[in-house]
């Protein structure tokens, strides 16, 4: 039985009509059609399917839709601002080479802007931390770190 | 995509209600591992009763002790100052689990009832004396963590009943603990073996002076060298072993032989064997029997050290204010 919840998603409030089985990923990417968004594993291994909710970074793929009701929502497609000029961590992960394949990129870029909406001077270990759920199978995930740490510099001036 | 409806109830009460009410139903917190049993098709409930919107159930109360609420996340655990310093063995675990992303909505109450052998939250549990609080339809219940693991996946509860929380109790500020996870990758894995000790030391005539020779050094080990001699005795310890039977155990062989004894090298060495000899671990595809008990000799004294650093080093002391 269809049910409609109202969320706020990339700052827009939103209604929809979602089914009690579906995840939160699979209203993003079928519904919404936020591609950007990617199903890796779908069992929360991967962190190629991480948004933020409420401030901290989830697995989307293992979030029930219901519990989106009331939440902000954010996903890859809301980090850039609204006139389209890039996240400091968008530009830094295309600055440092912190892009091959680019599947877990958005992943890794969401981990990284829940860590730096908390701490916005991160040690190496936090970073590290952050996105250790994130998979990469490209890199060594060196210049993805260096990414980050760029991404933070940028923002502090 | 599946085929349950989701329930949102507000309070307990209304939680067990629905239970009691509704065919073929599952309780559902963080979903970390319901939605992977429910996506692996080998769970399939026509209700899931979501307790994540139930505000009695997140609470972190200290006084006296510790009160923990089933719906607190494992982040808020990991996050704690107060946790961090009198229950460690706990804030190591809970920051051990699996990623960010799941610590962010994976619940204490879902780590414990889901019952892995492997679950990290229950060695520290184990040690930490807690007792589980339970509510249902025939009212609340305490009971003792050991009582509560039955095996794989096999906790004491009822049809219908749900944890709602943790006490555990104060230990004192000569007490530390750790909890060790030995696993491949430190990130998304489940450990090979874990380990949790907690250990209370007292010193022979009970003067309680600051001594500088135990923050001189950083490395515990060395402190524990410069002391052996001396009457620095363990009084009480508590060993928990996961991964190395069907369900998380103590070594209560080994901590009855520790109890009162002058801290040594050789005397962990020799507690380690004793635990080793009293876990019963098996082959699987993280590791096989034979590694498994010789990590059970190693890292069960490295985790009675770290618990004695957390007593008595300057970093992460238990109790800041109280220096022999």
């Amino acid at each position: 039985m269809k049910k409609e919840i109202t969320f706020t998603l990339n700052n827009e409030k939103v209604v929809v009509e979602v089914d009690p089985g579906w995840t939160l990923l699979y209203l993003l990417r079928e519904v919404f059609e936020l591609t950007g968004t990617k199903e890796g594993c779908g069992v929360g291994e991967c962190g190629a399917c991480t948004v933020i909710v409420d401030g901290d970074a989830v697995s989307s793929c293992l979030y029930p839709v219901l519990e989106a009701e009331g939440k902000n929502v954010i996903t890859i497609e809301g980090v850039a601002a609204s006139d389209g000029t890039l996240h400091p961590l968008q530009q830094a992960f295309i600055d440092n080479n912190g892009v091959q394949c680019g599947y877990c990129t958005s992943g890794m870029i969401m981990s990284a802007k829940a860590l730096l909406e908390k701490k916005a001077v991160p040690t190496e270990e936090d970073i590290r931390t952050s996105i250790a759920g994130n998979i990469c199978r490209c890199t060594g995930y060196v210049q993805i770190v260096e990414s980050v740490q760029q991404a933070a510099e940028r923002m502090k001036k | 995509m599946s085929n349950y409806e989701y329930h949102k109830p507000q309070t307990v009460k209304e939680a067990i209600g629905l239970m009691e009410s509704l065919e073929n139903a599952k309780y559902i917190a963080g979903g970390t591992d319901v939605i992977v049993l429910v996506k692996q098709e080998k769970l399939a409930p026509a209700n899931l009763v979501s307790l994540r919107n139930i505000s009695e159930l997140v609470y972190i109360d200290t006084k006296d002790g510790l009160k923990l609420g089933a719906g607190v996340t494992h982040s808020a655990i990991a996050n704690n100052e107060f946790i961090r310093k009198r229950y460690s063995a706990l804030a190591d675990a809970a920051g051990a689990v699996g990623s960010k992303q799941i610590r962010n909505v994976a619940t204490m109450g879902g780590n414990i009832c889901n019952a892995a052998p492997s679950a990290d939250t229950a060695c520290p549990l184990l040690v930490l004396d807690a007792k589980i609080v339970i509510d249902g339809k025939a009212g609340k219940r305490e009971v003792p963590i050991d009582d509560f693991f039955l095996g794989p996946n096999k906790v004491a509860l009822n049809a219908g009943e749900l944890v709602t929380g943790f006490v555990l109790p104060d230990l004192g500020s000569n007490t530390g603990s750790a909890y060790i996870k030995h696993a491949r990758r430190q990130a998304m894995d489940l450990p090979i073996i874990g380990i949790a000790a907690r250990a209370a030391i007292k010193i022979d005539g009970n003067e309680a002076v600051c001594r500088d020779s135990f923050v001189a050094g950083n490395d515990i080990s060395q402190t524990i060298k410069r002391l052996e001699d001396e009457r620095l005795v363990f009084e009480d310890v508590r060993i928990a072993m996961g991964v190395v039977a069907p369900r998380p155990v103590r070594a209560k062989k080994a901590e009855e032989a520790i109890k009162g004894k002058i801290i040594s090298e050789k005397l962990l060495k020799e507690i380690g064997e004793i635990a080793a000899s009293e876990s019963q671990p098996r082959d699987s595809i993280r590791g096989e029997a034979w590694y498994r008990r010789e990590m059970v000799k190693v890292l069960t004294g490295r985790a009675i050290l770290r618990s004695i650093g957390r007593i008595v080093g300057p970093e992460q002391m238990t109790n800041p204010n109280r220096l022999w």
